[in-house]
């Protein structure tokens, strides 16, 4: 059989579609990567080395990676339990809640930081009560967490809320009609079903926080070798002209986004797999 | 009504396979309580602090003149990035949802990588190319025009930001929706923009309204790659967002949170518009069910 590069059809407008699209996607997304491997390889191993052991480097990979973690799986539990509450039970105000997922979505990153600084610090709404208890959120490592929490929330939901949806209420019913009881029918029925969206959306979640700057740079403190996050970083070495140095952060934060979007590919194929031959 | 008894049930589950109203009632306490520590509370601060000096601070922080410009600069930046990405999202579905080729795949891919990529990377990137000691800077300085630490390279960092966004939505809803329709309206004789106007153009208005809703959220609200190529020079190029940050630096939280809230209703408007599409969403499709079952 030939090999086709393209299957007959009978609509119009292929090649001068495709023809825009790869124009476009080349002008604005294609030339400006480009740009920066073209840049990153004029730099010499001995830089890449030395900016990357830097031990201020290396403390706001330690936090960047360490806070998105942390946030991430505090997104995994509770969202899990938004997501949940939000498919399977009716409450008043349901559908405001579930227009209220999207709020990280929509807000835009500064104002997300200042109204979380604002409520975590010391005198805040929340933060004052958080006080007496000897937490400290605002300024610290804690505080970059609930940042990051807020940010990767609807991701970890809406891509739960289909997954719960499809689920089969009937296995549900067998599982009950065998003799278990419902945290048992959650632990080897429900849960397994719907681990590959958990951990597509935790994921999700995980790789938007690492290249989070806006919502976390007020609340964090930005303290080098403390709460200084690698997007800060990047900003401070550019301010200081030392391009070298931000390109070379810039490109392992970039290498580490590909790894994980392969990885959410993955994740997803492997979902659709075992959906498919369920 | 039997058969409307029989859908809330499969939803709802028989007692045998729902929890007790406790466990219940527990967990919908756990996630609103979650909800309303990280989400509730930052949205309404920002209105409590907005007008926490009165009525007429909050006006004030918008009537002065580097206020104004910050408004300026982000509709402008929104009403060149939406339009254009629009027309890309519009394109590129239409390439890739209709049609079957090698290397869709990685066409996807490629789509996607602005929404992977962090938004300082994405600033650095543009000053690499456009910076003084970047690729074109010489070029640029020689012919006196100004990127970096100007508008246009605003512009451009918030078109690559929101590239992806209408195209993201469009994408799948046109895969889902199939090309039966727009071949039947081929073979009746439609010519491809007919074709498009009448056929498809219907099917997708909400998605695509959607899509420019989103995209135009993020264009007026992006703060990393814009905060990277503008020079946060006042009353030039400053944005809303860095405007926001430029008050709030300086301690002067009333203005800041007051501008900030401009922004946090666009937010909503947002947030409402799309529980509107989808409702739309839902009942064309509610619509079409009943009519295809009809027949």
């Amino acid at each position: 059989m030939r090999l086709r590069l393209k299957q007959r059809s009978v609509l119009p407008g292929f090649g001068l579609t495709l023809g825009c699209t790869l124009l476009y996607v080349s002008l604005i997304v294609l030339v400006p990567l480009a740009t920066l491997l073209a840049r990153s390889s004029t730099i010499s191993w001995e830089k890449f080395r030395e900016t990357v052991m830097d031990p201020r480097v290396l403390a706001s990979f330690r936090l960047t990676v360490g806070a998105s973690l942390g946030g991430a799986a505090v997104n995994a539990v509770f969202g899990f339990v938004v997501a949940w509450v939000l498919v399977r039970y009716t409450f008043p105000g349901k559908k405001i809640v579930d227009a209220l997922v999207d709020l990280p979505f929509a807000l835009p990153t500064a104002v997300s930081g200042i109204a979380l600084t604002s409520v975590y610090a010391s005198n805040g709404w929340i933060g004052r009560l958080l006080e007496p208890l000897g937490i400290k959120v605002a300024y610290t490592p804690l505080g970059v967490m609930v940042a990051l929490v807020f940010i990767g929330l609807p991701f970890v939901v809406r891509t739960l809320q289909p997954a719960l949806e499809d689920l089969d209420r009937e296995v549900e019913e067998a599982a009950a009609s065998l003799g278990a009881s419902r945290f048992r029918t959650f632990r080897r029925v429900i849960l397994p079903t719907v681990l590959p969206a958990l951990l597509t959306g935790t994921s999700l979640a995980f790789a938007r926080a690492l290249g989070e700057y806006g919502s976390v740079v007020f609340i964090s403190g930005n303290m080098p070798m403390k709460t200084e996050i690698v997007p800060l970083l990047i900003i401070t070495k550019l301010e200081q002209y030392d391009y070298a140095g931000a390109t070379v952060i810039a490109v392992v934060t970039l290498v580490a986004s590909f790894v994980l979007l392969l990885g959410i590919n993955l994740l997803q194929w492997w979902g659709r797999r075992r959906a498919g031959g369920a | 009504m039997a058969t409307r008894l029989a859908a809330r049930e499969q939803v709802r589950g028989t007692a045998a396979i729902t929890e007790s109203p406790v466990a219940r009632w527990a967990l919908i306490g756990t996630g609103l309580v979650f909800l309303g520590l990280f989400l509730v509370t930052p949205l309404v601060a920002v209105f409590a602090q907005a007008f926490a000096k009165g009525v007429g601070v909050f006006f004030a922080a918008h009537w002065e003149p580097d206020a104004l410009a910050a408004i300026r600069l982000t509709l402008l930046v929104a009403v060149i990035a939406v339009p254009v990405n629009t027309f890309f999202g519009v394109v590129a579905s239409w390439a890739i949802a209709k049609f079957n080729f090698v290397g869709k795949n990685v066409l996807l891919t490629i789509i996607d990588l602005p929404f992977t990529v962090s938004p300082v990377v994405a600033g650095l990137i543009f000053v690499l190319m456009f910076g003084r000691q970047g690729w074109l800077g010489p070029w640029l300085d020689a012919h006196d025009l100004k990127v970096i630490f100007a508008v246009p390279g605003i512009v451009l960092a918030t078109v690559f930001v929101t590239f992806p966004f209408v195209a993201r939505e469009l994408i799948p809803l046109m895969q889902a929706q199939g090309t039966e329709e727009e071949e039947a309206a081929r073979v009746l004789g439609a010519s491809g923009w007919k074709l498009f106007r009448r056929v498809t153009l219907p099917n997708i208005k909400w998605g695509l309204l959607y899509g420019v809703i989103l995209c135009n959220a993020r264009a007026m609200g992006e703060f990393g790659a814009v905060s990277v190529v503008s020079g946060h020079i006042r009353g030039a190029t400053n944005t809303m967002p860095l405007h926001v940050e430029v008050l709030y630096n300086e301690y002067n939280f009333s203005a800041a949170f007051s501008v900030a809230s401009l922004l946090t209703m666009l937010a909503v408007v947002t947030l409402v518009l799309k529980s509107v599409v989808e409702w739309q969403n839902n009942r064309q499709r509610a619509l079409a069910a009943k009519l295809a079952a009809q027949e």
